[in-house]
């Protein structure tokens, strides 16, 4: 593995708090109608360490990295699957009032 | 492909995934912001397997056809009262992924780690290996593996916090001498145990704040993961899913008047508390009384708790809210934000029953609403709408924001029996001159009402 120069240390933590800031503002401002969606969203997004697996298992390595990280893959994979579909099953749940009959 | 068009298409996903968040805010778009998150997982992962060769091509497309054979049943056919075991199970299984993923790492690399990608690294295991376990114990409580009591002894703090304590260590020696490799095994034992014994003392009723609290730890470690790679997608979409779970436990701590520590360490919910209470009589009453009093009702506020799931009687409730609609009583739904088993179950069960979404009240909302109104029907909640909590001062419940349903002109009180609700406090409510309790089980009782709102005659 290369060293993390400190530049991209400062870069990475930049990231890091204005994401932190951005997800605060963003979160704030969902319906509560729609936390248990939101929930699953956030989920499916996060489990994007799927790429994190990809790139390990794409550097030369032992069988046993390769295996943990095809677990990892399998996991994540479970997650943004389920994640995705849940989410849409559960939006399309929620409709507004019909006109009255 | 070259780096910079990975990096650039990294970006376009960071961005969908901010997208995806935005379009949640709101029902109407909610379904857009979902396809801004599949968008942004393609394009993240299409650019990845670009660009990283595998080195093990039937490995990895074993591990994602096992993914999507798991995946697809579980997101197709969870039932909606299940989804918060659902949850549980998926911060465990990415917090897992993440940890393993951390794991993995670490052997390929080690011992050429420098000290601060090595602490990242550690923390991350330990974050993510006791989040594993304490989600698998929140699954197993929620899905009735396992009792929702909280599992108390005397002295679980220290063992609780020893059990830190060795994980912290030991993770500080690896930072100190990544060649040990043997110590990665004690960090990973350490935080499982502690992920065990930290959910294990916690009770069922707390469980929403808890999977919103290791939702935010399973986020956090996949943005440590993201500082551990040099992945700066990974560090913004994992820094989303924490900020979601910190903010929505919360809320869910503020609706039961909590702080973080209590709920994770109080231990509440173990003894029932025995109030002196003398013997009070409530009056109970009838599906008919119940009719007789909605026939000259206006205004009614339905206010649902899990124990309406349990029984099945959402549909039976909304079937009621249609025919109390149809005689121009104007309905809406009280949501207590603790109502149902995670942040906004209950608008989830609703909504599947096809309660309009536009029925559905919030607490703060609907809250001066009750004084103008008719009349409360309480169905399966108990807690929630206790006047000991704005009145008792040595109540367990004082202080927790409440639906003031007491404030409404009757009160109709639907339970399966006189107990106690999850807090194990007796509520004041029942004993109330404006409240009609209708003992038996919510579904029957709903439709004995709804049966004899029907034959009303004016």
């Amino acid at each position: 593995m290369t060293a993390i120069s400190s530049a991209d240390l400062v870069t990475n933590l930049l990231i890091f708090l204005l994401a932190t800031v951005l997800g605060q503002e963003l979160i704030r401002h969902v319906s509560r109608l729609l936390h248990t969606p939101l929930m699953a969203l956030t989920n499916a997004i996060s489990s994007v360490s799927f790429i994190a697996a990809l790139i390990v298992l794409a550097e030369p390595s032992s069988e046993d990295v390769q295996l943990l990280a095809a677990v990892a893959v399998a996991l994540a994979a479970t997650n943004i699957v389920s994640g995705f579909l849940l989410t849409d099953r559960i939006l399309r749940m929620f409709r507004k009032r019909k006109p009255e009959k | 492909m070259t780096n910079l068009l990975v990096d650039s298409l990294y970006v376009v996903a960071a961005m969908l995934f901010v997208l995806s968040l935005k379009f949640m805010a709101e029902v109407r778009t909610s379904r857009v912001g979902n396809i801004c998150g599949v968008a942004g997982m393609a394009v993240a992962i299409g650019a990845t397997v670009v660009a990283y060769q595998t080195q093990n091509t039937s490995l990895l497309v074993g591990a994602v056809v096992v993914g999507a054979v798991v995946g697809s049943p579980i997101g197709l056919r969870v039932a909606m009262t299940a989804v918060p075991q659902r949850t549980a199970m998926s911060h465990a299984f990415g917090s897992l992924a993440v940890a393993l993923v951390g794991a993995a790492e670490y052997y390929r690399s080690a011992p050429a780690i420098d000290p601060f990608t090595m602490s990242v690294l550690s923390g991350e295991m330990v974050l993510g290996f006791l989040t594993f376990t304490g989600s698998c114990i929140a699954f197993a409580k929620l899905q009735g593996l396992i009792s929702g009591r909280p599992h108390l002894y005397r002295g679980r703090m220290y063992v609780s916090l020893g059990t830190l304590a060795v994980a912290i260590a030991s993770a500080a020696y690896l930072v100190v001498n990544p060649s040990q490799e043997v110590v990665l095994l004690v960090v990973a034992g350490a935080a499982l145990l502690f992920g065990f014994l930290l959910v294990i003392a916690i009770g069922g009723a707390d469980m929403p704040t808890v999977i919103a609290i290791l939702n935010s730890f399973a986020g956090i470690s996949a943005a440590a993961l993201g500082f551990i790679l040099d992945n700066k997608l990974l560090i913004v979409a994992g820094t989303l899913d924490g900020s979601s779970g910190l903010i929505l436990g919360i809320i869910m701590s503020q609706a039961m008047n909590r702080s973080f520590t209590n709920i994770l360490f109080g231990g509440v919910g173990a003894a029932v508390a025995s109030e002196a209470e003398g013997v009070r009589v409530a009056q109970t009453y009838t599906a008919d009384d119940v009719a007789t009093v909605l026939r000259d009702a206006r205004s009614v506020i339905i206010v649902p708790g899990y124990g309406m799931a349990v029984a099945q009687a959402q549909h039976a409730v909304k079937e009621l809210a249609d025919a109390m609609q149809a005689r121009a009583i104007d309905v809406k739904y009280g949501i207590h934000p603790v109502a149902g088993r995670m942040p906004g179950h209950m608008n989830v069960l609703l909504a599947e029953a096809q309660v309009p979404y536009d029925q559905l009240w919030e607490m703060d909302k609907v809250n001066p609403l009750f004084p103008g109104t008719d009349v409360a029907i309480v169905v399966g909640a108990n807690d929630v709408t206790n006047p000991a909590a704005r009145t008792r001062a040595d109540s367990p419940l004082y202080g927790m924001p409440i639906l003031d349903v007491d404030k409404a002109r009757t009160v109709v009180f639907i339970k399966r029996s006189m107990g106690p609700g999850f807090s194990g406090v007796g509520n004041d409510l029942f004993y109330l001159t404006n409240t009609m309790m209708v003992l038996g089980d919510a579904k029957r009782v709903m439709t004995d009402i709804l049966a004899s709102v029907r034959n009303l005659r004016d």
